[in-house]
This record gives C-alpha cells, structure tokens and sequence, in this order.
C-alpha cells in the first residue's frame, strides 16, 4: 500500500465515528417516534382464543351459534362465560366484535342469532318468555356442560348477559326467569314495549330519580320508530338504509306482511299501526315481552346502559328499569352516553363502554374490583376532528339520586310568554320534524334538525341566561292547555336558541302529552304538569332556552280532524342535575412523548459533544511542527469530481512567509479548484495542504489567519458595503478592533459609495469590496483569485502596489510582512505583481519558482530576417550557438556564449537582412501554446 | 508573523463564537423578503375583518367543524379562523420561506463560501441558521396570532370563546387553547421546514428549495383527499396538520395532536439528517 493510499484509509477512519454517531442519533430518534406511534395506534395487547361454531336445538328450532374460547382456558383452567345477544334486525355476526373483545378479557363468549334472525331457523316472538327466554335459557344449559366454562353448581354456570337493544331486553327477561345469571348488563334496552312505542309524558313521575318519566296510559303511537322497527324484523332495512345500498329489495319468505313475526305479534303491530291505539290483549302480549313484568324477580347485580341519543328507548326506560330492579334490593348501576338509536356515541364513549361492560363482570364474575359510581353520563363537547363524530366528557357520581334514597335536586328556570293558539292541521299535515328515526346516523347530525310549522306551536322563553343551565334528567313544567274537544295531543321540547338566534333541538328529543278534560277557555284550564325528554346537555350562557308545544310530530300518528288549542305556561322550569365528578378520559400519553423527546434530545447532546471532543483532538493533533511557519505546503494535491474529471492531478508546490506567489494557468487549469480546496470549500480526493502547518479540512480554525477572495464576489444584495463588512467580521466572532475596517476601507477605494446598497455597484466596485473583506483582520496569508479581472488599468496598478505593500509591511500597523497568493490566467500580471510563480495546465504543475528563474529573460532569440534557409545555414555554421529552429515568424535561436550583437553582425556579414530581434522570456512558446493563439499575452 | 491560538486559529477566533444568532438575525431581518412576508401577516387578519365587514351575513350552513361560523363571535373566535385559514398553505409558505431560503439564498448570493472559509464550521453554520429560521417562524406564528388577537377585540370584542358546536370557553381557558394550538402548529410545522432546509442545502437556487417544500406540502395534501389510499394516508405528513381543532373539545382531543407530533420528530429527523449528512460533506462549488 502507498503512503498516500494509507493516509487516505486513515483519514477516512478518522472521521467514520463522527459519522457514526450521527447516524446512530437519528436512528434512535426515528425509532422512538415510530414505536411510540405504533404504541398509540393499536390498543393493550389482548388474549388470543379459537372460535367454535355451534348449531343448538331449542324448542324444535335450530339456532346458530359460536363459541370463543380465550387461550389457555380449558377443563383444568375453566373461565367464567358470557353470552352476548344481539339487537333487532341483527345476527350473531352484528356482536362479533363486542364478543371478541370479551374474549380478550379470558371470558368464554357465546354468541347466537335469535329465532327468526341470521341462519337460525323459526319465527320472531318479540322476547317471548316461551321461545326466545327459553332459548337463552339452552344456551345456559349449553354453557353448564362446557368444561371450560366454571360451575356454580351442578348445570349452574358462572355467566354473565349483554346485548344491545333486544338482546338486552333478552338478557333481562333471561335473569328474571333463570336465576342462574349472575351478572346482566342490558344496552339500549326498553322496560316496557308499551311505554316505549305509545309514550305519553303528561304529568310527572313521583320517583325522585333523574329520568323518570310519567307512563301515563293511552299514549301517543310512535309510528315512524314502530313501523321500522317491525320493518327490520321483516328484513335488514336499517342496514340497508344506513348502508345506502342500492340493491333491489330481498324477496321475503314467506307472508310478505308479517316477514318472519309470529302471527299474534304482526296482528298487535297491524292493529296498533291501524288505529294508533292498544287494545288491552295487545297490551298484554307486548308486556310480556317487557322487562317490566318480572324486574322484582332479578338478583342478578345488573348495569343498565343507555343512550341520550335515543328517541326510541329514551333514558326514561333504563330509569324505569333501574328503579324496578333496585325495589327488590338487587345492585343496580346505570351509565348514559352520548349515543343510542340515533347515533353512534363518540369514540371515547364507545371505549368507556366496553371498560364498564368488562368491569362490571370482572367484579361479579370473579371478585375484580368494585367499580366506581353507580351512575355516569355523558356529554358532548364537540365533533371529532378526525371522524366528525360527537366527542364527549364524562361525570361520575356515587349514586343515582332517588334510587335507594333521596331524590334528583332541582332548579326553577322562568319561562315567559303569553298564552297562545296552536292549530292542528287537518290530516296532521305538514307536521313539525323533530328527529328521523335512525337517518341520524347517515346524515351525521349531531342534534335534531327541529322544524315547527308556523302556527302549529306555542313557545316560551327563559331570558338569555347569565351562567350556563347544566340539565342531567328530565325536566318538568305547568301548562294551562284548551281545547275545543276537551282533548289534545301536543309535543313538548326544548330548544337551545344560541346568541345569533338559532335554534337545536337537542338530540332531537320530544315528549308526546296527550291531555283530556280540557275546558275549551284556557282561563278556566287547571294547570297540568308534563314531563319533557331526558338530556344530559348544558344550555351554555348568552344561551336561552326555549320550550316548544307542538301540535304535530312526523314521527307519531296524530288524529284526522283539525283542532285549534290555546296553551300558556303556569309555572316555571324545573330542570334537575346531578353533580358528579370528571371521569378521567384515557388522557393522550404526553408524558411519555415528553420524556421520548428530552432523553433523544439528551442523548443527541452527549453524542454531539463526544464528537466534539473528539473531533478537536484530532485537529489539533494533525498539526506539522516544522511547518507552523509556513504559510501554504500543498502535498500531492488530486482533485476528482464525481463524474471522472480530474481538475487537480498531484500538485505539490510551497509558499514561503513574506513571498507574493502566482498562480498562473489558463483558465480550467485548476487554479480555482485548488483554492476551494485551500479554503476547505472541497474535500480533495487525495494529497493534503497546511496552512503554517495545519492540515486544512472543513471548517478548519487555522481558515481564520487565511483571507480569501475566490470566485467573485458574495455580498448580501439588501446591505451596504460597510455593513456587510461588518456583519461579515462579527460573523467570524473575533474582536471588532483586529478587523482593521478603516484600512480595508481604504484598500476598497469605494468612498461614499461604501453607504450604498451593494445591489447598486458596479462589478468593479463589489471586486474591490471583496478584495477589502478579504484583507479584513489583515490575515497572514491572502487569496485572491483573479483580482484584477474588471478593474480599469490604473485600478490595476493601485492593487499591485497594495499588495506589495501588504506583503512587505508597510501598508498596516504592525508593520509585519504577509504572504499573497494570487491567481491569474495572465502571465504579465504575474510578472508584474509576482514574485514567485507557480505554473498549473490541466490539473498538473508545469514549473515553479522565482518569478526571473521561470519567466525572466532567456538566452533564446527570435529573429526575423528575409532569407530564412540562408539565415539556418550562417547560425548553424556559428559557434556558440546551441540550437536553431526554423519557424514561419521567424528563426528562433538559442544563443550559447554568443552575444546578440555578433549573431547580428553574422548575418549582415553573409548577407541576410536582419528585420527584427526579440529577446524571448522563458515559458513564453509553452505558455503561448498552453493559452492558445490569439490569447492576451502582453 | 502574528500570534495565534492553541488551534493554530488566529487570535481571538473560537469556533463557537462564529455566526452568532443575532449577526444572522441583523443579516436576514434587513431581508425585503422577511420585512415583506412579517408586513403581510401584519395585514391578513385586518384583510379578512375586512372582508367579513363587507361581506354578507349568509354563512352556509355545513355539518362538519366549520370556524368561518362563529368567527366573528370575539377576537379568539377569530384567531381560530386565522388559523383554521392559514394551517393548509399560508403557514406552511412561511415555514418554507425561512428553512428554505436561508442557506440557498447564500449560496445563489456567493456568501456561503466566505461564511464557510471564516470559517464558520458546517455544522455550526447549519445549527444557527435552523434556529434563525425557527426563530423567524415562530415569530411569524406569534405576530399573526397576535395582530389576530389584538384587531379581532377591537373588531368583535373580548368575549368568551364560541365553539362550532355551540360550547362556550372562557378568555382564560381559551387563551391557554390558543397557546397549546400555536405550540402545536410552531413545532409540526417543522415538518415543512426540516424538508425546506434540507433542499436548501442541496440545491443552490432559493427558489427551488421554497417552492419544491411547498409543492411536495401540496401533493401531499392532495394525496390525503384520495381516500382510496387508505392507510397510506395516515402516514403522510399532513394528515395531522388540523389536528389542533381537537383542542375545541372538552375534554381536548390531543390523540391526533399527539401522532402529529411523533409524525414531525420522524420526519424531521430523516430530513435533518440528511441535511447534516450531505452539507458535511458537500463541496461547496457555488
């Protein structure tokens, strides 16, 4: 191996650490974003099970199902089990991924599809005690012979119910009938059909709890709600309509009427749909299937989970449950959020749930902790970002008021407004719009659209309010009410009217009243009390809230013939809240990007500053002892481009203290790209150079003694010459008072101009500013490249003279000698300025020395004559003379002892007429031939 | 001969005193394009109460976060429309505008090569002009949000905070918000400035460098409107870049706020790199 070759190794190993460390660095920052992103993205690491399909006969019918059994559950390892029924219009799959997550949690999940729904064979019976509780109770029965499954007893299985909607009315009835159900958490479910499809909110509950409502007989046909509900047990029109699906209508088995409803069911739901009344063996079949007929016979501890975006199982049913099942002692919880059957419930919501669902189980599955709070409800804050779905904040409090003890506290809000008409339009049509049942959910609503037909609705106003009204239940109020049949059906709801007048309806909530023995003058009309819907919701302040009497809503079937009534307020608002507590939301894990984020910044320090150190031993290590006093050693000097071009081919030279040396070469000799190199602009490929000893890299501190003016000129356009001066010295960081300003300015010659914009200089005059910044701090060895070019003759001879006086002392201060480098493609201005000459052509030195050895005077002669041939013949006949050549300008002779004089007279003596005699310089022919023809040789 | 350091430097020069921020600072604030860019976002809140004075009342009524609703209800109201309307494009010019420029803009001026043989070493040069430009942008960020602030109260009054879905915030509470939004926005935005500075150093035309950061923001966001990339989507860099509406909620949504913040370190962190990899170890021709 060369000693070039090693040097270059070693110097590459050198560095390779710096290198290293970066990249490490970086490395470890990305990686630590990229795993704390990935962390965030997927959720806690859950168990793994195996999905078993099953098919079970019950009650003559064939009912599909699937069991999840969590990894490492088996005989000897058995788990608790939960069966998860689904909703209406659903099927087994509608559950899976509630199922799933509970298997997760080591539960034994079974899920099945209901008779009449998915591949499950029969016909729908509306949670009938006889088929479809029978049928859970198989699957209990299935459960209890599972091994993997823990037993109570014998055939009595540790299970848990949920479901939503029909499935929770299912796990309802199951643990009224089945005493084996040791936990039940029923979602968006009904307490009685009957309330639920014919609602009437007149008067008031006198339970103390939050939602309670009144259930007061002869209610109002919820006609759009039952019509698709019945609809979706007849086919998936729900998934149809929010699916948008444009596929034609599935053909139905069977009776195209009652799809697959039992006969006894479909007759209740034609004749309610028919005459928007029940009559009582209707009555007694829908009660049947109602959880409240048997809430006295639960004992299992049960949390019942409702949705305050509900307009078809509003708050009122949990509350009705709840209070049902608390009579008789059992452990009741209740959790409200911000979804329901008419939207999806924020994210954060969703997420609670699954927590609440699998904390209550835990605890009365197998003795987790004891959940906090018996009632939580939720509130929306805003719309998502991401998803446009509501967002919400949560409030727990130790109990429901009014359920064991106590009662929901309540303020009064006034209500102002005189008594007024409201007509009943004949046909019930346009009717007011409130909510379209399940549509919400496709429109992304977040609160009902609310819109009242002129003149069908009385309203009344609180003022605008001082201080936000927080609303957790259902608020009541007095009405006086007329009407000429003495009967009315009205619609009760409040808006929020926000500081620009508009109006919502929130969560498109209404209360149906239907009133009798009405007086036909409202001054004679006893005040009666209604209930209004349910909300958790906060009429902020600047907010009023108005209540709105409708006589129409197009989701409940009204009567025929018009009516005109009369309505006025007689008390105030009575609005109830529950105080409670924030529930913590699953914060964003901030903390941990914080302390991602110092410990890389941290780490970056601590590798910056290793490198650092490192990299300053290695400076000042590379230093040549025995040149620390010379101004430029240049070793070996190659320069490669990346494309193959070799500007600089092993070019050695040295300038010593106090010389002014040229550079001198045509232009693309390399002259440039050898001071970019001084410069530490480029990285040779090879070879070295030091400055007074130091080895020149990058950014190396010896760059400092060095002053540079190298291709053109590099000014800040927008400042003066002086500022720029300035700011380029304060960026050096070295004190003001060594950068000499006022002798540089000098040098520059620019005068006034020197205040002036550099925008506005001429070429000659940025050249001299930048021969000016060059000279700043008056640096041991000055560059400069090219400094003549586009200066005016006398301009010319002023800056010879400035270098010569810069390098002999007598131009500054201190009166100390410098060294200057300069480069030029003319070989004139070398000799002038010069005096020491280094000569470059094509990367490669050509010679070097003082500027008389290498450019001086030399002994050879052109002479022209007439009769050249003649001329050879008498030269080459003389001694003391060492060559001759024949050229078309002329004989060119190398004279060896001879005199000029005699050569002259040799000639005239044999006859040939001498014309002329130039003495020729050395390097001239190889510079002429470097430069080419025509080229400014002076 | 004069004396020298310990480093062979001459005396009094130490290479953690070269370019100081505030020389870099009076080097680029003298800038027309700094003094112009600082004057027109003095000038667009003023623009737009303008054009809300004039313009109608009728806004459309929409479904999704909309600001332009509830922008006139107080000055904070309308700083989050200044932000809501600037986050996409306007900010992201700024950003680009100092990152990308600073170092390009040397080299098309010829200044580099002076700075570099000072010599101001490359990655200390690299390190004060990231801060500048930081500190340039970030001073963008805070004038617009302060002139929004200071006009809008004139204009609309100081009044509490209107959400789009109708919750009210307090002056207090709203002004920690704004703080945390303008702390979001300062350093994801870092996104479009590590990528403008590292073309900076590779390319020499400052033109190139604003404008290529600005446009691959562009395409970007173009991309994201393509919901058949799925996935894909989410690990572009500007999928975050509104995510500072979550702060409007109560509680604040800061999930989305928080992946765009690991999202700006990753992508940061490639683009500095190969800044600092490649102007170490570039030769400086220009």
């Amino acid at each position: 191996m060369s000693e070039r070759a090693r040097s270059i190794r070693l110097t590459a190993l050198r560095r390779r650490p710096r290198r290293t460390g970066i990249v490490l660095v970086v490395v470890g920052l990305i990686v630590a974003a990229l795993v704390a992103w990935s962390v965030l993205s997927t959720g806690d690491g859950a168990t793994g099970f195996r999905a078993e399909d099953l098919t079970v006969a019950a009650g003559g019918e064939v009912l599909d199902a699937t069991i999840l059994v969590p990894d490492g559950v088996d005989a000897d390892h058995p788990a608790p089990a939960i069966v998860v029924a689904h909703g209406f219009g659903g099927s087994k799959q509608s559950v899976r991924s509630d199922a799933e997550a509970l298997a997760g949690q080591r539960y034994v999940v079974l899920t099945y599809s209901a008779r009449g729904f998915g591949d499950s064979t029969g016909e729908i019976g509306l949670n009938s005690p006889d088929f479809e509780v029978a049928d859970a109770q198989a699957m209990l029965d299935l459960l209890a012979q599972r091994p993997e499954v823990e037993q109570d007893g014998p055939g009595d299985p540790r299970v848990g119910i949920t479901g939503p909607s029909y499935g929770g009315a299912l796990a309802l009835l199951t643990a009224g009938y089945d005493d084996r159900v040791d936990a039940v958490v029923p979602q968006i479910t009904w307490n009685s059909l009957v309330t639920a499809f014919f609602p009437n909110y007149a008067g008031a509950s006198a339970a103390g709890t939050p939602a309670a409502a009144p259930q007061a007989v002869d209610g109002v046909f919820k006609k759009l709600w039952a019509g698709l509900f019945f609809a979706s047990g007849a086919a998936p029109i729900l998934d149809q309509l929010v699916a948008g699906d444009g596929d034609a209508p599935p053909l139905l088995d069977g009776d195209p009427l009652c799809g697959r409803f039992r006969p006894e069911i479909c007759a209740a739901y034609v004749e309610a749909a028919t005459t928007g009344r029940l009559s009582p063996e209707s009555a007694a079949l829908l009660e049947r299937s109602s959880p409240a007929s048997i809430l006295d016979r639960i004992t299992a501890p049960t949390l019942l989970i409702q949705g305050e975006a509900d307009s078809l199982f509003p708050l009122s049913e949990a509350d009705a449950n709840a209070r049902g099942i608390a009579a008789s002692g059992t452990e009741v919880a209740l959790a409200w959020y911000t979804g329901g059957h008419d939207g999806a419930g924020s994210d954060a919501d969703t997420e609670r749930l699954r927590e609440l669902t699998s904390d209550w189980f835990d605890h009365h599955l197998r003795a987790g902790p004891e959940p906090t709070g018996a009632f939580e409800y939720a509130q929306v804050t805003g719309l998502s970002t991401t998803n446009g779905r509501p967002t919400s904040e949560r409030t727990v409090s130790e109990t429901y008021p009014g359920l064991v003890e106590g009662s929901t506290p309540r303020r009064s809000v006034e209500l102002t407004g005189p008594a007024q008409p409201a007509a009943y339009p004949p046909g019930g049509s346009p009717a007011a719009i409130s909510l379209i049942p399940g549509l919400s959910q496709l429109t992304g609503l977040l609160d009902g659209v609310g819109v009242d037909v002129p003149g069908q609705a009385a309203a009344f106003e609180t003022g605008v309010l001082d201080e936000p009204l927080q609303v957790v239940g259902s608020p009541t109020v007095s009405l006086r009410v007329a009407s000429p049949t003495g009967q009315a059906v009205l619609f009760a709801k409040l808006y929020d009217v926000d500081p620009d007048g508009q109006a919502s309806l929130p969560q498109g909530l209404v209360a149906p009243i239907r009133l009798t023995g009405l007086p036909t003058s409202v001054e004679d009309a006893a005040p009666v009390e209604i209930t209004l819907p349910a909300l958790a919701y906060r009429f902020e302040a600047q907010h009023t809230v108005r209540l709105v009497l409708a006589t129409t809503d197009q989701g409940y079937l009204t009567p025929v013939e018009p009516v005109l009534y009369q309505v006025a307020v007689a008390a105030e608002l009575s609005v109830p809240s529950v105080e409670g507590e924030p529930v913590d939301a699953a914060s964003t894990p901030w903390i941990p990007f914080l302390l991602v984020l110092a410990g890389s910044a941290l780490a970056a320090g601590v590798v910056a500053w290793l490198l650092s150190r490192r990299r300053r031993r290695t400076e000042v290590a590379d230093v040549d002892p025995a040149g620390v006093g010379v101004p430029l050693v240049v070793t070996g000097l190659t320069k490669a481009y990346a494309d193959g071009f070799v500007a600089v081919r092993d070019l050695s030279f040295r300038v010593e203290a106090g010389q002014v040396v040229g550079l001198l070469g045509p232009n693309g000799a390399g002259k440039t790209t050898t001071l970019r190199m001084l410069m530490g602009l480029i990285t040779p490929t090879a070879g070295e150079l030091r400055v007074f000893g130091h080895r020149v890299h990058a950014g190396a501190p010896v760059l400092s003694r060095l002053g540079a003016f190298v291709e053109g000129t590099g000014f800040l356009p927008h400042l003066s010459g002086r500022d720029n001066l300035a700011l380029y010295w304060r960026a050096t960081g070295r004190p003001a008072a060594d950068a000499r300003f006022d002798e540089a300015l000098e040098i520059s010659g620019l005068g006034a101009a020197v205040d002036k914009k550099v925008r506005t200089y001429s070429q000659g005059m940025r050249q001299r500013l930048a021969i000016a910044q060059a000279m700043l701090g008056l640096p041991d060895l000055l560059v400069l490249d090219e400094p003549t070019n586009g200066l005016d003759p006398p301009q010319i001879r002023e800056m010879r003279a400035v270098l010569r006086r810069y390098v002999d002392g007598t131009s500054t201060a201190d009166g100390t000698g410098r060294t200057v480098l300069v480069s030029s493609h003319l070989l004139a201005e070398v000799e002038q300025t010069c005096t020491h000459v280094v000569v470059m052509h094509r990367g490669a030195l050509v010679a070097q020395g003082t500027v008389v050895d290498v450019v001086g005077e030399s002994s050879s002669v052109l002479v022209g004559v007439d009769d050249r041939p003649r001329a050879v013949e008498v030269l080459r006949s003389l001694s003391g003379v060492l060559e001759v050549a024949d050229t078309p300008d002329g004989v060119v002779v190398e004279l060896n002892g001879l005199e000029r004089s005699g050569l002259v007279r040799s000639l005239v003596g044999a006859g040939v007429g001498v014309q002329q005699l130039t003495p020729r310089r050395r390097l001239e022919d190889v510079f002429i031939a470097l430069v080419g023809e025509g080229h400014d040789v002076d | 001969m004069t004396s020298t350091e310990p480093s062979g430097a001459a005396l009094g020069y130490r290479p953690g005193a070269t370019l100081g921020i505030r020389v870099e600072l009076s080097r680029q604030l003298k800038r027309r394009r700094t003094t112009a860019a600082f004057a027109f976002l003095v000038a667009l809140p003023l623009l737009l109460i303008l054009a809300f004075t004039v313009g109608s009342e009728e806004f459309e009524e929409g479904n999704q976060v909309n600001l332009v609703d509830v922008a006139t209800a107080s000055s904070m109201n309308f700083v989050l429309f200044v932000m809501f309307a600037t986050t996409g494009f306007f900010l992201v010019v700024v950003y680009a505008l100092f990152f990308g420029d600073t170092i390009a803009s040397e080299a098309s001026w010829g200044s580099l090569r002076y700075l570099l043989a000072a010599p101001v070493p490359r990655a200390r040069l690299l390190r004060q002009k990231f801060a500048v430009a930081l500190i340039l942008s970030v001073a963008a960020l805070l004038t617009l949000t302060v002139v929004s602030l200071v006009a809008g109260t004139v204009a609309y009054g100081w009044n509490p905070v209107r959400t789009p879905v109708g919750i009210t915030l307090d002056q207090g509470e709203a002004l920690l918000r704004i703080a945390a939004i303008v702390a979001y926005l300062a350093f994801t935005l870092l996104t479009v400035g590590s990528l403008a500075f590292m073309l900076s150093v590779v390319t020499d035309a400052p033109l190139a460098a604003v404008g290529g950061a600005v446009f691959m923001m562009i395409v970007a966001s173009i991309l994201d409107a393509v919901e058949a990339l799925g996935e894909i989507r989410s690990y572009l860099p500007t999928e975050n870049q509104y995510a500072w509406v979550g702060t409007l909620s109560t509680p604040m949504q800061t999930e989305d706020m928080l992946t765009g913040c690991l999202q700006t370190l990753a992508y940061s962190a490639v683009f500095l790199a190969v800044t600092w990899w490649h102007f170490g170890r570039k030769d400086v021709v220009s």
